[in-house]
């Protein structure tokens, strides 16, 4: 599904991506570790092709397509989505108009969106602005009722418990498994990328393959429950120590 | 007639003494110019309006039908062609021509320019001198009108001066809300419009005031308005200007002279063509416990230049609060735009007084981020300025919202 090939990534001239290979295929979850600053986010971003991470070199294949010098836009058309870390507000624009505009776009009817609305229990948000004034929690969910409306087959999510009081990462951890169609057996499964520092999210979406990023590339990759109780042991100079 | 000769007197000697007078700001014009007379016949209903004129009321938030309104005035040119009210609202409000009202009613003389001065400058002269009409409409005590009341100030004709006085007058613990429009069925039209308002919110009422203003290239436009708020008096005051004019410049006072006065102002403004643009307002503190509020949404596209002012004056000794938001983008190159908001405290120790002015792009961050939703860079754009100009304003049609729309996808190209 998705190939990334020796991704050299520079934003205002500092290089952030330094030869990054990276693959996973149709349906696979797989999380990225890795310390503040280490290129996660800007990894995420890089994929949905933000202009302000400037390719210098290398290659992004998404479905066996060169995507590399296609736009956001076009890159969401073609199947990909992105959970913010911190979304920006957008002002005057409601939740709601978004929603109406998303789910006619996408064919997604009006029962499915009420109860996809309350399952995230985030009814009472819509009339306000994007983001304006919303919680950890609420961003959080937001940002997973968009990306369930515009129903991406491949869904980057950047440290969906940043932000979250427990009793919300358990909301949208199954909010993350219901939409990558973990939770039933005929749901079509989509493929995601998840950035996260704690790990609270596996407790509830069961992950193939972890990855540890550092200082702008790929380190190592393993299972990601192992990677994790390593790096809840030694923190990440374990890993420096074992490249 | 109810009001005095002398008072007429002094009103006339006033005038006549500020005919060559300029106004402080905008660019001066030649009144010589406007010399036509153009009078129109009344009409039965709203829909025998000719084609032109209605689609010009209709822009400027006129319902035709009048389903959702408790009356209606048109004036067309220098005549009143169209008065109506709601047979179920006739023990709750008045609405006619100024003139009428003048004739009709002693009391008028209280109302009738005392918060906007005949001398103020020579369009305030010119209305005094040669006035052609304008809406009076009055809702009484403790009356809480369902519908809005609508009123359409049209110029179908080249090189007139419309000049109107209008007077609306809330008596005490009463609300009313007021649509109004003023507009052209000429888009080559040239003439300008002076209108005078003079707003009274009596204690404990409430008046929301809507303008929807529609001009052309060539016409030029003076309001000159004053509010006037007693204890407990709520205005709100929402001004939409989405078409070209050559140059508009106005500034209500508003005096919250009760306790607990309550003033805010909406302006949406879009400047289109070659448009001069000088819009903001001032509100005086002069009671305890009053508060003020502007908000401004600004967009200079084409050559436009915009001034976006708001003057928060408080000269009450008592606390007092007042608070300015004005943003603006702009889309042009060759567009301007002055953020101009003034903060003025005479003595008042306890007042509280704020602004925020910023002048910027569209954001990028926003538009990348409906990007990402799968929302095309142009809708995502449009969705985004849209929202930016909406404030929410109440009894708005919907086309209005569409119309902001066509405008931003002529004119946001060159934002990004």
């Amino acid at each position: 599904m998705l190939q990334v090939v020796d991704l050299w990534v520079s934003v205002e001239g500092k290089q952030v991506l330094k030869g990054v290979d990276f693959s996973m295929g149709f349906g696979d979850v797989c999380v990225l570790f890795g310390p503040n600053g280490a290129g996660k986010t800007s990894f995420m971003m890089s994929l949905m092709g933000f202009p302000k991470y400037k390719v210098d070199q290398g290659k992004i294949y998404f479905k066996g397509e060169d995507i590399t010098n296609k736009d956001i836009y076009e890159r969401a058309k073609m199947g990909i989505g992105l959970s913010f870390q911190r979304p920006p507000t957008v002002g005057g624009v409601s939740l709601e108009r978004l929603i109406n505009l998303l789910s006619k776009k996408n064919g997604i009817s009006d029962e499915e969106v009420e109860s996809i609305l309350e399952s995230l229990k985030i009814k009472d948000h819509i009339k306000r602005s994007i983001n304006d004034g919303f919680s950890g929690g609420e961003m959080k969910r937001s940002e997973i009722l968009q990306l369930m409306l515009q129903k991406p087959e491949f869904v980057l999510i950047d440290e969906p418990e940043s932000g979250v009081d427990m009793e919300n990462i358990a909301l949208v951890g199954h909010a993350i498994n219901h939409l990558l169609g973990k939770d039933k057996v005929r749901s079509p499964k989509r493929g995601a990328l998840i950035i996260t520092h704690t790990g609270y999210i596996l407790d509830y979406v069961n992950a193939d393959k972890g990855y540890i990023f550092i200082n702008g590339r790929i380190i190592c990759s393993g299972n990601p429950r192992d990677m994790l109780n390593e790096i809840k042991r030694n923190g990440y100079k374990g890993c420096q120590v074992c490249q | 007639m109810p009001i005095s000769e002398s008072r007429l007197s002094e009103i006339r000697s006033l005038a006549n003494a500020a005919r060559d007078k300029k106004a402080s700001l905008g660019p001066d014009i030649d009144l010589e110019k406007f010399k036509e007379f153009v009078q129109r016949n009344r009409v039965e209903n709203l829909s025998s309006l000719n084609s032109q004129v209605r689609e010009a009321a209709i822009m400027s938030g006129m319902d035709i039908a009048e389903e959702v309104r408790s009356g209606s005035f048109v004036q067309l040119n220098h005549s009143v062609i169209y008065e109506s009210l709601n047979k179920k609202y006739k023990d709750q409000l008045q609405i006619m021509s100024t003139d009428d009202a003048v004739e009709k009613f002693d009391f008028i003389e209280d109302y009738f320019w005392r918060i906007v001065k005949p001398d103020q400058d020579k369009y305030t002269a010119a209305v005094a001198l040669n006035p052609t009409h304008g809406y009076f409409m009055r809702v009484f005590a403790n009356q809480h009108v369902e519908y809005p009341l609508q009123a359409c100030l049209l110029v179908d004709e080249n090189n007139i001066s419309q000049n109107v006085h209008n007077i609306i007058i809330v008596e005490e613990g009463a609300s009313l809300n007021v649509i109004t429009g003023c507009s052209l069925s000429k888009s080559d039209a040239y003439g300008i419009h002076l209108g005078i308002s003079e707003f009274y919110v009596k204690r404990g009422g409430s008046l929301t005031f809507t303008m929807i203003h529609n001009w052309a290239d060539n016409f030029d436009v003076r309001p000159r308005t004053g509010v006037y708020l007693e204890e407990g008096a709520k205005y709100v005051n929402n001004y939409i200007l989405l078409k070209p004019v050559k140059s508009i410049q106005s500034a209500p006072n508003v005096y919250l002279a009760g306790e607990n006065a309550v003033v805010q102002f909406n302006n949406v403004i879009y400047g289109l063509g070659n448009s001069y643009i000088d819009l903001g307002s001032k509100m005086y503190l002069d009671a305890p416990n009053t508060r003020a509020e502007s908000i401004a949404r600004t967009i200079a596209a084409d050559r436009s230049i915009i001034y976006s002012r708001g003057d928060m004056i408080a000269r009450t000794k008592e606390a007092c609060m007042a608070h300015l938001d004005c943003r603006g983008i702009v889309f042009s190159k060759e567009a301007t735009m002055y953020a101009i908001p003034a903060l003025v405290s005479e003595g008042s120790v306890k007042a509280l007084l704020s602004h925020e002015a910023s002048i910027g792009p569209i954001s990028q961050e926003q538009v990348e981020y409906l990007m990402s939703r799968g929302i095309e860079k142009d809708d995502a754009v449009s969705l985004i300025t849209t929202g930016f100009l909406n404030l929410n304003i109440p009894y708005i049609p919907a086309f209005i919202e569409n119309k902001i729309r066509d405008i931003i996808n002529a004119t946001a190209k060159e934002a990004l």
